[in-house]
């Protein structure tokens, strides 16, 4: 009989890892039936994201991810969230300084005085992956399984303030790290077209979002423009997110702002420079204060510190095309 | 080759060393901006056209929109144009895994004699520490393609005798098969580190000089190490950039002077000899220094 030996393990916490509870919370919650997911941000962050949720967005606040509604997160005063700060750029750094974040297992965030405090502080405790690590650990949730062994990982500190731990391979019997796999509580995807059930087409490159949305108790997809399922069905090929694992559906146009969406609007680049140095001077409660808590809404946020000018500086300077038209 | 250039930027002189070390019909995984992604981009332009690079947003195989803005390069339709797969994080990540990535660049904050990275934590983890963004890409990086070449600065506190924390490994503890135990795949790791002053190979997992830029002396490279390197038979004098390689580099993949924001400035004197100047701050004002 071949024995598995454990060589070394991280000693950080990490989600729970219950496959079988994952199954069951799939089987109970996501609806076979094509049912109409349609709400507005407001609505699906007060019913899809609760305090103490383990938070997944997929790209970041500045690359086609789901920015209006990770500014809604805060605008709700989500609290004690783990984020999955895989790719993160200025992302954790919002969410910490509004102060809903308890823990962050880090792939990658753009560093700064509001992270570094809170850490120093205890308020936030982060745990060290990688960025692909990370979408490992998503992959394996979505696969329904309890772990994946790396080739990378090993040998680095990041292994001892993670969940990963290190074991004798029972087939090659040669050294292999492994991962837990992670089922977060809630993913927030930013698409290009979706339907009113959630069928969802994302054009262009991405980190985790088939992975994600499939390894996610709670799906909430904000999209750009919602279009016919007849649609849909004329090119299943571009279904990146089949409709029976999301659980909501927000039509948000320029939802990506300030970030890029590929093939529709480039970023605002003097609003990118505002929050990077933001990030970097600490001064995120400033930019909080004017364009998350000063503005009802995202509607709002456009309508008034936005303008209909600037929107189509952005548009207009989306011209490459190739890959982002169904 | 175009004429030697009289005046550059130290970092663009480091930016086109690590170019013309671009292997043609290789594959590259790139740090998805910075230096890294200006030396690939050059070294395809002007010396490789057929190395081939992927980004960790899943892109394979672009050819990116010019001029290049080292301030958003992931997931923007610039930067992935005409690639011939657009994948995913993993996508890329398991083509390294597979071993289909011969070399992977990547800068830092710290390296130490074995080649291990530190992105993560300046000081003591566990107590007084400043910290950084985390690995990002580049742990997969460093331990999944065949070779990894790092860019990095310079200085005493950057080459350290041992890293704060390893964010990405190296060759670990230096022994033989210390990449292997850990469980990383064998015949991977560190294989070139290039500073604006010189350039490093490995010689029995341990960190070698083996180049040195003609602005500065070997001496002034050593004081500029918290630790001693071995030394090559042989110490190289390397090339500096040329007017093509700077014309390229300012008006196509760093207009506005990110890149190279922090670096000196370098200017050849009558003789040929080359010394430090005294110049302007660099780069857009309205950016935070050392972008």
């Amino acid at each position: 009989m071949t024995t598995v030996d454990v060589l070394a393990e991280g000693r950080g916490e990490f989600l729970k890892v219950d496959p079988d509870g994952f199954r069951e919370w799939v089987r109970e919650h996501k609806d076979r039936a094509l049912i109409p997911k349609l709400m507005s941000d407001k609505e699906a962050v007060e019913k899809f994201v609760s305090d103490g949720d383990y938070l997944l967005y997929e790209c970041n606040y500045l690359q086609r991810g789901p920015s209006s509604l990770i500014r809604e997160v805060i605008r709700q005063k989500k609290k004690d969230l783990w984020l999955g700060a895989k790719f993160t750029w200025v992302t954790a750094a919002l969410l910490v300084g509004g102060g809903c974040v308890s823990k962050l297992d880090v792939g990658f965030f753009l560093f700064g005085p509001t992270v570094e405090q809170a850490i120093r502080e205890g308020r936030v405790t982060a745990y060290e992956y990688s960025n692909v690590v990370m979408t490992n650990r998503i992959m394996a949730g979505a696969m329904g399984l309890p772990f994946i062994p790396v080739r990378s990982f090993g040998g680095t500190d990041n292994f001892a303030h993670s969940g990963a731990k290190l074991i004798n391979d029972p087939y090659t019997g040669e050294p292999i790290t492994i991962v837990p796999a992670l089922n977060p509580d809630v993913a927030l995807i930013h698409v290009h077209q979706a339907d009113v059930f959630g069928n969802a087409r994302i054009f262009g490159t991405g980190i985790s979002h088939q992975e994600a949305a499939m390894a996610s108790k709670k799906v909430i997809i904000s999209t750009e423009e919602i279009i016919e399922t007849d649609e849909i069905r004329r090119d299943p090929a571009r279904t990146t997110i089949p409709y029976y694992v999301v659980d909501a559906v927000v039509h948000v146009p320029f939802g990506a702002y300030p970030g890029e969406m590929q093939g529709r609007y480039a970023s605002d680049v003097p609003h990118v420079i505002e929050i990077v140095a933001s990030t970097l001077r600490g001064l995120i409660p400033q930019y909080l204060e004017k364009y998350v808590y000063g503005v009802s809404s995202h509607q709002e946020m456009l309508d008034k510190l936005v303008g209909a000018h600037k929107l189509k500086e952005i548009v207009g300077r989306a011209t490459i095309k190739e890959g982002y038209t169904a | 080759m175009s004429e030697k250039a009289s005046y550059f930027n130290e970092r663009e002189h480091q930016i086109c060393v690590v170019a013309r070390m671009v292997e043609d019909a290789r594959t590259y995984w790139v740090a998805g901006g910075g230096s890294p992604m200006a030396a690939i981009l050059l070294g395809k332009k002007l010396y490789s056209p057929n190395a081939i690079y992927v980004t960790e947003d899943g892109v394979i195989a672009p050819e990116p929109a010019l001029p290049f803005d080292p301030l958003m390069t992931m997931v923007t339709s610039r930067s992935s144009y005409r690639a011939l797969q657009w994948g995913t994080m993993n996508t890329v990540g398991f083509h390294a895994q597979i071993g289909l990535m011969d070399y992977g660049i990547l800068n830092t904050l710290q390296v130490d004699p074995y080649g291990n990275i530190n992105s993560t934590a300046l000081g003591d983890y566990e107590g007084e520490h400043r910290r950084f963004g985390g690995p990002g890409g580049a742990d997969s990086i460093a331990s999944l393609c065949w070779r990894t070449i790092l860019m990095t600065d310079q200085q005493a506190r950057k080459f350290v005798p041992r890293v704060d924390f390893i964010s990405s490994p190296g060759f670990l503890d230096g022994s033989e098969g210390a990449r292997e135990r850990a469980g990383l795949p064998r015949s991977t790791g560190p294989w070139r580190v290039a500073t604006p002053w010189a350039v490093f190979d490995y010689q029995d997992r341990h960190l070698r000089l083996t180049g040195v830029s003609p602005f500065v002396t070997v001496d002034q490279v050593l004081a500029e190490m918290s630790f001693k390197p071995k030394l090559a038979d042989e110490i190289e004098t390397l090339e500096t950039p040329t007017e093509d390689e700077l014309a390229l580099l300012r008006t196509e993949l760093d207009q506005r002077g990110q890149i190279t924001d922090v670096g000196r400035w370098v200017a050849m004197a009558e003789d040929g000899s080359f010394a430090f100047v005294e110049q302007e701050k660099g780069g857009d004002p309205s950016l935070p220094g050392s972008w």
